[in-house]
């Protein structure tokens, strides 16, 4: 079994959907998430705020800093998440069109297999 | 058969085999090298069956080498090793072992360069600068290439397995467009000279060995009649000189009729099945173009019109003009290609320069070839396109 990040991202100055829309997608993600624990491959998975609710963290010579905002300056910012297992890359990538229909592109990222004890 | 050629025929297959056997790519690849060579050392003449010979070598290799190696990775393949489920020994290449590393290859989660890369190391056995050769690229690309697919498809779990029915729809097209890129990048190179033989000579033969595969598939059919349909007039194409032949000016008797023939009986068997693709489509045309003396233009036309119902390209689009040119004549094909979107395509310029020279509009064609070799990337397209354009100011000079 191999985990898998199944990412949506936000990008700046793209259109905001409308409040129906963003209903049908809560909906949609829902019922995925439902689907997904059924067939038992969901571990984990949710929305985040946007990312100027952010702080980063730093150690620095000994001292830690914060600064507020996302790490990087970027347009584009993972606006939500699933950890999902499965056996291979095909059945991650079926899981990502569902997951795709309900909320744009999606980005399947494997785990590092260290990281699955 | 010399070791050369069994290298050529064996050398995807056993990979294949070995890559299920050990579980991994890289290893399956170096037990086979490894084999190949015990093989040049001891085959005073090959065995009767040089690809069991090699697969039962390969894996007595792996063996003694991950026993003697204590990695992660080597225990994980050792163990694979030891209990395989199916047979105790294997006998030989085997079949779906090919199809799973042809998908494999052809992953669509994999860059399109890479695949071509990954499908002509690990089934059609060249080595790196042989591809980097065949495509006129730095070594050290085509080697990152191989390297990062092959990393890919381990760290993201690509699974080495045929795909099942419902999947082929997705999954088939980038096996079929990696074989017909592989085809054209030989037939009409994009650099150097027009024609390199051994990409071509290549693509026929995994196409070949995809329909013993996959019998049943009539895109997978239609592919193979294309590109042996295709290969039959490479023998024509080029004139003493070196020159481009257009297929209407071309001398029919060079032509390959043994191709021909298995292309125009692959054509029919694709149309028994009535289950029309956009390679089959293709076939059929060049079957009506290596038909008799002549072609038949009008149906020509009215394949190109199923095409491009079935595959609306601007690719598809460009050639169907050419037929309705024949056709209704070169006014109506041009019309026919204003809205033809290809940009940096030195082809659609190309072709508007033909029509506008048959329509007189000698000022305009000059300056659509003009267009087309300012695009052109092939040398000896450039020079056809050049003569083509001389003629014209010969024939506007002469009273």
């Amino acid at each position: 079994m191999k985990q898998y990040l199944l990412s949506v991202h936000f990008v700046e100055g793209a259109p905001a959907p409308s409040d129906e829309e963003m209903q049908t997608m809560f909906r949609e993600t829902d019922r995925i998430g439902e689907e997904m624990q059924a067939a038992g491959v969901w571990v984990f998975a949710g929305g985040l705020l946007s990312p100027d609710s952010a702080t980063v963290v730093r150690i620095e010579n000994g001292t830690t800093t914060m600064s507020d905002g996302p790490f990087a300056e970027t347009k584009e910012h993972i606006a939500g998440f699933w950890v999902i297992k499965c056996a291979d890359l095909d059945q991650a990538l079926a899981w990502a069109e569902k997951c795709a229909a309900a909320c744009g592109p999606v980005e399947v990222r494997p785990f590092d297999d260290l990281s699955q004890a | 058969m010399d070791l050369a050629s069994i290298y050529r025929a064996e050398y995807g297959r056993c990979v294949a085999t070995l890559a299920r056997l050990l579980g991994d790519i890289n290893l399956a690849e170096e037990a086979v090298q490894d084999a190949f060579t015990t093989a040049l050392q001891k085959w005073q003449t090959p065995p009767p069956n040089p690809g069991a010979w090699i697969v039962t070598t390969a894996r007595n290799r792996a063996v003694d080498r991950l026993r003697r190696e204590s990695t992660r990775e080597a225990r994980h393949a050792q163990a694979l090793l030891l209990h395989q489920p199916d047979e105790p020994q294997e006998v030989g290449p085997v079949k779906d072992d090919q199809l799973r590393l042809i998908f494999t290859c052809c992953h669509p989660a994999l860059a399109p360069d890479a695949r071509t890369a990954l499908t002509l190391r690990l089934l059609g056995g060249l080595d790196v600068p042989e591809i980097a050769r065949a495509y006129l690229i730095q070594e050290a690309t085509v080697a990152q290439r191989i390297v990062r697919a092959k990393k890919k498809i381990r760290d993201a779990g690509i699974p080495y397995r045929v795909p099942a029915e419902h999947e082929l729809p997705d999954r088939l097209p980038p096996v079929l467009t990696v074989l017909y890129l592989m085809f054209n990048e030989g037939y009409t190179s994009t650099a150097g000279p027009l024609i390199r033989t051994d990409l071509c000579t290549e693509a026929i033969r995994l196409a070949r060995e995809l329909a013993a595969l996959m019998p049943d598939e009539p895109e997978v059919l239609g592919l193979l009649a294309l590109l042996l349909l295709t290969e039959a007039r490479r023998p024509a194409r080029l004139d003493p000189a070196g020159e481009l032949v257009l297929l209407a000016d071309q001398d029919r008797s060079l032509w390959n009729r043994t191709l021909i023939a298995e292309g125009h009986d692959l054509v029919r068997r694709c149309l028994r099945r009535n289950r029309p693709g956009p390679y089959q489509i293709q076939a059929a045309i060049s079957a009506v173009h290596t038909d008799g003396a002549a072609t038949d233009w009008p149906q020509v036309l009215a394949l190109y019109d199923q095409l491009l119902a079935l595959a609306p390209t601007p690719i598809v689009a460009l050639n169907r003009a050419v037929a309705v040119a024949e056709v209704h004549g070169p006014a109506v094909a041009l019309a026919a290609l204003e809205d033809v979107d290809l940009p940096g395509y030195h082809r659609l310029p190309a072709t508007r320069a033909e029509l506008l020279a048959r329509l007189g509009r000698d000022a305009d064609a000059r300056a659509a070839y003009d267009q087309a070799m300012a695009l052109a990337t092939n040398e000896t397209e450039r020079a056809h396109l050049r003569t083509r354009r001389t003629e014209l100011t010969r024939e506007w000079r002469a009273p």
